[in-house]
This record gives structure tokens, sequence and C-alpha cells, in this order.
């Protein structure tokens, strides 16, 4: 495809189902400049030095504080509606920077508390035990959404403290807005302004769960949030229970499913995993290395940044291809192999730096349960087409269905 | 030295001895291994001893995980007395030797002791280096003593006076300097750490100094300090520093004193004119080595992650046949810390730095990355509370960047360059 860098093919929809051959392509440069001025990261060493460098910045909108006022009555007028919006929509953590990202995160963490996670254990198993079984009979299913989607949302909402009947709103919310995160997607004005209508849905609907919360305490991460002494504003509250729901339902989903079709295409270690299933810990994370739900993440380059003999300029969006360093030669030896007998797996399926994943123990058990009670249940289980059809999106990578043949179901 | 070793002898069964253990097998060592150590426990791990056990959290049982295949011997509760380097052996207290081809000397350093020994026999009166030590003072600890009284303004110290703050027991840390942690982390830091202590309650008193401790029936009963105060308690601990355990390489030949063995770059043990003890390694807290990012200057690291990176450099060499296939050390220190709800981390060393500069945060926040300079590089970080930018640093420092390094960052305070 000339004409088109490598990242805007990586974008094309058309290369999702395999794109680590461009990948490659990308890593022999480890930052590489992109027509449009956005550098791609994909290297480890390099990834792995910049998601810790302060002078990259997770908040891509313009800084309302560094806005100069031009002068200019046509600019001015177009910058002050954003300056106005980013104060009132109060961004998700994950777009934001220290001190406030570490004030909410914190926030958040405090409430992800390992027992709670631990906790979540059984619930996990029972949900999975009950989708399973809702497979019987059938010979053929969709993994994704008889399974992968629905498993996470149930567990993130029970997490969360959503009513179950109110579960089915959140699929399509999370879904319009997970578009955020996606650079072709979000810059399309009809896309932006289905943001908007569904992020004013979804905050209504929250406003209202969290007054309810503020009566009545439960046992759940959004009463918590809501009832903390020194608490966040509703504003950010909002923000940061939306984030936890899109973040919990997007990537969990593409974590299991794309560990389902990976032990497909590799039916030794399907076997194994059913023969030895404490083997699990160890092969999701290679799956996070080799498959990882989260391709990458923008950031933004505050100042000249000089790295691997190239110097990234001030103000440049920056692309941390986390997927291609996940499988950088230099790092791992033969990374194109699945092994999940890898002594040395230090991936960045979950991210790094200070962004990294707060739900990544919670994910670690979905996986591990989701794909334990898969292989052990599902009896003669194999693929129908393969590549399956992908979503659109390139960050958040995965599956759009995963159709399956089976020849039964086993019981629990 | 080129012919493959066949046995090696690791002195100090401690956390370098352990790491070197495991990253000999690691690199396919497969002759024989033997650990002989002073104390009669397994390695285990010390950082935790002095916050999460005495709090009661953990036992003093910190045991390190052994590989099921390390197959070496351990021979603990031992200590080897002599080292007869011609003879290429090592004598231990049982009277038994053993030969070596390559041997580590990973010793480590003892607490310090009360000076004055009769005080220092005083029931009451404790120091903390090992897990005895943890689990006689945790004991104490949970008799709920009227009130402890530390002496020494570093780390340990501070650590053990946030534990007894946390377990609610009153609390006399006695700094002999005008500043706390001043040599770790600076005047200026090391008063923040002393501020939030006192917050948290702590009778902290500056440039004071104990002038005799008074015993009853061989239990401690009050000390007097030089000012002329008399504080009434049952429970002292004294974390006045470390000694190094060379003592028993007098005689030898090696190059060891008070300030440490001295090894060169590639953690080869040093004699007494200079060169090179052939087959002769250290590693941890006893070794003392040329630091690259500070003109070779002699170092000796009492942290937790240089005891293992030099462990594993030590390892490697002990393995690598001549000089030109050995690597340096050329670890960047790095250390942490937790106390009074505050996680403290540095990199680098601070030693001889003249200038600071508050790079993210604030020191009003009490959540702060701050850099030190030293003629006009960077030689160290600290971060209270936001340890993550740290990487970043460690890199400028490793690069020897100017400072004030890494300039238009994240949450960043317009840099205003201060004195230390
Ligand atoms: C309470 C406490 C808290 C700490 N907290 C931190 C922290 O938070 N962060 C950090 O970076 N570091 C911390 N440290 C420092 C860290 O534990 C040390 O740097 C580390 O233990 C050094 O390991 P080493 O193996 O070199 O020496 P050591 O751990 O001192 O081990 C030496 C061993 O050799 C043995 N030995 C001595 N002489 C002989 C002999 N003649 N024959 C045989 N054996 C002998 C000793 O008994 C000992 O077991 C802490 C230390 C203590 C005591």
């Amino acid at each position: 495809m000339s004409g088109s860098t490598l990242f805007e093919q990586i974008l094309d929809p058309a290369n999702r189902a395999n794109p680590y051959p461009l990948y490659a392509e990308l890593r022999k440069a480890p930052v590489a400049r992109q027509a449009d001025g956005t550098y791609v990261v994909s290297t480890h060493a390099e990834l792995a030095r910049l998601i810790s460098d302060p002078r990259i910045s997770s908040d891509d909108l313009p800084d309302p504080q560094k806005f100069r006022w031009t002068g200019h009555p046509v600019t001015d007028l177009l910058v002050r509606p954003v300056r106005a919006e980013i104060r009132k929509r109060h961004r998700p953590f994950i777009f934001r920077d220290p001190p406030d990202h570490d004030r909410l995160r914190g926030q958040v963490m405090r409430c992800f508390t390992p027992e709670r996670v631990r906790g979540m254990r059984a619930k996990t198993q029972a949900i999975t035990d009950d989708l399973i079984g809702k497979m019987q009979g059938k010979s053929r299913i969709d993994l994704v959404d008889d399974f992968s989607y629905p498993l996470p949302v149930t567990v993130i909402c029970e997490l969360l403290g959503v009513p179950p009947e109110d579960e089915a709103q959140f699929h399509g919310w999370a879904t319009q807005l997970a578009t955020a995160l996606e650079p072709n997607q979000r810059g399309d004005e009809e896309n932006q302004a289905k943001n908007e209508v569904c992020f004013n849905e979804i905050a209504d609907y929250l406003q209202g769960l969290i007054k309810e919360k503020r009566k009545d305490r439960q046992e759940d991460i959004l009463s918590d949030l809501a009832n903390e002494k020194e608490g966040m504003n509703d504003f950010d509250l909002i923000a940061t229970a939306v984030l936890l729901l899109v973040a919990g339902h997007e990537t969990t989903v593409n974590l299991i499913t794309n560990g389902m079709l990976t032990l497909l295409r590799f039916p030794e270690h399907l076997e194994r995993l059913r023969a030895e299933p404490e083997t699990a810990p160890r092969l999701i994370e290679e799956l996070l290395r080799y498959e990882p739900p989260v391709h990458y993440r923008t950031r933004l380059a505050l100042t000249d940044i000089p790295v691997a003999g190239i110097t990234i300029p001030k103000d440049a969006p920056v692309i941390f291809l986390l997927a291609a360093a996940n499988r950088d030669p230099i790092r791992f030896p033969d990374p194109d192999r699945f092994d999940p007998d890898r002594p040395d797996n230090r991936h960045l399926g979950f991210g790094g730096g200070l962004h990294y994943c707060v739900g990544a123990p919670l994910a670690r058990i979905e996986a591990e349960v989701a794909l334990v009670s898969l292989v052990r249940r599902l009896k003669g289980v194999s693929l129908t087409e393969d590549p399956p059809p992908y979503r659109p999106g390139a960050s958040l990578r995965g599956p759009r269905h995963l159709r399956l043949a089976l020849e039964g179901v086993a019981g629990e | 030295m080129t012919t493959r070793p066949e046995r090696i002898v690791i002195v100090g069964a401690s956390l370098a001895g352990h790491a070197a253990a495991h990253a000999l097998r690691e690199r396919g060592y497969a002759g024989s291994l033997t650990l002989v150590g002073a104390e009669r426990h397994r390695p285990y791990d010390r950082p935790p001893l002095s916050k999460q056990v005495l709090r009661g959290l953990y036992s003093a049982d910190t045991t390190l995980p052994c590989h099921p295949d390390l197959n070496a011997e351990f021979r603990l509760g031992r200590p080897a007395t002599r080292l007869d380097l011609t003879g290429r052996a090592v004598e231990c207290e049982d009277g038994s030797r053993l030969p070596y081809d390559r041997l580590l000397i990973a010793t480590g350093t003892r607490a310090r002791p009360w000076p004055n020994p009769e005080e220092a026999g005083l029931a009451g009166v404790f120091t903390l280096r090992d897990r005895d030590d943890a689990e006689r003072l945790g004991a104490h600890l949970r008799t709920k003593p009227q009130r402890v009284v530390l002496v020494g303004g570093g780390f340990i110290g501070f650590e053990v006076a946030s534990t007894c703050r946390d377990l609610d027991i009153p609390v006399t840390l006695l700094v002999r300097d005008a500043v706390p942690l001043a040599a770790a982390l600076g005047p200026r830091l090391g008063g923040l750490i002393g501020e939030v202590a006192r917050e948290r309650g702590v009778d902290l008193r500056l440039e004071s100094e104990i002038e005799r401790m008074e015993g009853q029936a061989g239990r401690l009963a009050a000390v007097t300090l030089k000012d002329g105060a008399r504080i009434e308690t049952d429970c002292l601990v004294a974390a006045i520093g470390t000694l190094r355990n060379v003592e028993w390489l007098d005689g030898s030949g090696l190059e060891a004193d008070a300030g440490g063995l001295r090894c060169d770059a590639f953690c080869r043990a040093l004699l007494h004119d200079g060169r090179v003890a052939e087959g002769v390694f250290a590693a941890g807290d006893v070794a003392r080595w040329p630091n690259p990012y500070d003109d070779d200057a002699l170092v000796a690291v009492e942290h937790w992650g240089n005891a293992r990176a030099q462990a594993e450099t030590a390892a490697a060499n002990m393995l690598a046949g001549d000089a030109s296939a050995m690597r340096r050390h050329d670890h960047l220190p790095d250390f942490w810390s937790q106390q009074f709800g505050l996680t403290i981390k540095l990199v680098g060393l601070t030693e001889g730095a003249d200038a600071l500069a508050v790079v993210h945060g604030s020191l009003e926040e009490r959540r702060l990355v701050a850099a030190f300079g030293k003629a006009g590089r960077t030689v160290a970080a600290a971060a209270i509370d936001s340890a993550r930018w740290l990487p970043a640093y460690k890199a400028a420092i490793r690069e020897r960047a100017p400072f004030p390094p890494i300039e238009d960052a994240v949450d960043q305070p317009r840099i205003r360059v201060q004195e230390p």
C-alpha cells in the first residue's frame, strides 16, 4: 500500500487480523516519524524508557493553562468552548497527569483492595459456569457474544455496584465510548457528537446511582468512592466510574477472546491447560505479551525529547505501540513464538509507568477462570473461521466474533 | 585464571550470597557450591524486619525463596574464621577447612553495638540487624512498653519510630546531628521527614545524645541526655550504624578495614598492594568498589538492590574465565524506605551534592521528586510518594546529565536550584 505511512496501515481495518508484520517493519526504526508528525515508539527498550519519562504527557488535550490568547477573533472563538468543555468534563485519570492523576488513581486503588479483587474469583467462576451452562445443547457459539462480552460486564458492574437490571445499557455506552481511544475514530465529528450524547446519558445515570449510594451505602466501589471523606467531586466520580466501566469492558473481552483464539491455534497448549490448569497464570502472562488486548496508547511530548538518535519535538503526538514492543526480538528471544514457559516475560501488556493498568489483577483472575473453565468444559471445540472478523479498533484490538463449533459441553 | 571452577565457596549466607548462588546455577555452573553462614538461618530478607515484621504483619521468618535445584550445601551457624589465600581455603569456627577455586565474600555488616558494654548489656537495650533481633524487639513491643527511646537519625531509626507510632507506643528519637537522614537525603528532605515524624507524635530531639543509662536489676530503667534531661524507659533501640564483617579476613593479605573490603570494578577482591587476589570476589554491604558515576571513587553501598546486582555481576565474573570476558559492576545505587505513611526512594548517591531542585510536586505537598546536582551534573534523585518518574532520572544520572535534568515536564514547578 504505497503512499500511506506504516501507522496508517495499522489503523486500516484490513490489517487488523495480523498487524504483526507491520509492527516488525516499524521496529526497524525504534522511534518512527509518520507523515502527519506523529511519532511511533515500537521497541521495548525505548518504550520502557519513555513510558516513565515525565516529559511525556497523557493529557493530550491542549492544556487550558498553557493556552495563550492569540488575539485572532476566529481562533480564540474556536478555542474558548474547548476550554469550557475541558473544565466541564473532568477527564478520566488515564488522560491526566500528576498531581490530579495520582490523586484520582490513588482513591481508586484504595477501593480496589487485593481482598476485594481476590473475592471476585468466586463470583467470576459462578458467572462463567452460568454462561457455559447456557451453551449446553448448542453446536455453534459465538464466544464473544455468548461469553467474553457478558462475563467482564457482569463482573465490573458487580464490583462498581451497578444493579444487574441496568447492565444491558452499559454494553452500548461502553462500546461507543471506547471509540475515544481510537485516533481514527476520535477525530471524526459525527462520532464525537455520538460520544457526547452517550457521555451525557451515562453521566445522568451515574449521577442518580451516586445519590443512591450516598443514601444507602453498599459493599461496592462506587459506594466507597461516593462516601470517601475527602473524596472526588461528582464530575471526577462520574469520569472515574465511566473509565472503570469502559476499561473493564473492552479489554478483558479481548483478553479472553484472543486467549481462546490462540489456544485453538495451538492445540498443544489448549490440551496442556486442560491437563494442568495450574499453568494458567504463566500462560496468561504470555498471552498478554503475544496477543495483548491493548495495542497502543497515545501521548504528547511536552518538550523536545532525544531518544534513539532522533528528537521527538515538543507537542508531537506519540504512539506507544505496546504490542510491537512485546514482540521485540532484542528483548524476547523468538518473539513470534507463543511460549508460556518463557522464563523472563516482562511484557508491556498492561502498559507501564504511572498509568500501569489498575485492573491488572482483576483481568488476570477473569482470564484465568474463563480460559480454564472453557477448555475444561467445551468438548471438541474448533474454529469455524480463521482469522475471525475483527472489531474496527486498532488500539483495543480483538475479534468482533469468534465463532466456534462444539461437540458438547461437560458438566461443572 | 582460565580454568573452570569446580568448587565455589560463598561466605555469608544472606541476600548477596543467596543471589550469587542462584546466579551461578542459572549460568550453568554445575560444580560444588557451599554457603557458609554465621547465622543459623537460611538466607532471608532484612528490609521487612524494620517495617512489617515489628508491626506484627509478617513473622520474622522472611526466608528468601530457594530454587529446588539450587543444590548447594549450607553450613549455617558456623562463621568463617580465617582465609588462607595461598592455600585457597576458608577455615570455619568448627575447625573445618573448605578449599575453593572461587570464593565469594558476602559477609555484609552488623549493627554497631552500643559503645558502653555495660549499658549495652542491660535488658531492654536492642539493636536491629537480623531476624533474631527483630523477633526479640517485636516481642518486646507487643508488651506495650511505656516508651521507646531510639538512638540514631538514619533510616532504621525512623522506620522503627514509625512502627512504634503505628502501634501507639510513645517514642523519643534522639539524633546527634542537627537534621535527621541528612547523610542520605540531605538536610532539606531529611528535615521534611523529621517534620512528618513530629506530626505523627514522635518526640524528635535533634543535636541530642545520651550521657548515661540507668539500670535496675539488670534492666534498663531510664536514660539521661547530655543536656541533662532524664527519660524513663525500659526499651531503647540503638540504630547507630553498622560495622563491616571483615575481621575474619585479618592476616589474609586482603585490603579490608572499617570501610569495607576493597574490590576492583569487576568485583574482584584486592590485596594490600592493589593486586587482584586470584579467584576471590566480593559483593554486597561488605564490598567497597569504584563507582563509575563518581569518577571511580570507592563506595560501599548498604542497599538491598546493590547486594543483588553485585552478586549477579560477581557470579558472572567468577565463571568468566579471564578478565577480558568480565563485566563491570556499574549498578546505580537505589534504595527505598517506608515510614510514617511515606514511601521514600532514592537513586544515585547524594554524597557531596551541592545543589537540589524539586522537579515534580513540592515540599509543601510532601509529594515530590528532587534531583541532586554535584558540580553541574545530576548525581541522584529522591522521590517521596511519587516514585513513578524515577526511571527517567535514573537514566539522567547514568548519562551524567547536566543539572537540573529534565525540564518542561509533567507536574513540574518552576525549577529553582537551592542547596540540598
Ligand atoms: C532492618 C533493616 C532494614 C533494611 N531496609 C532496607 C530497605 O528498605 N531498602 C534497602 O535498599 N536496603 C535495606 N536494608 C539493607 C539491606 O538489607 C542490605 O543492604 C542487605 O541485606 C545486604 O546484603 P548482604 O548479603 O551484603 O549482607 P548481610 O545481609 O549483612 O548478610 C551478611 C551475612 O553474612 C554473615 N556473616 C558475617 N560474617 C560471617 C562470617 N565470618 N562467616 C559466615 N558468615 C558471616 C552474616 O551473619 C549475615 O548473615 C535494610 C537492612 C536492615 C538490617
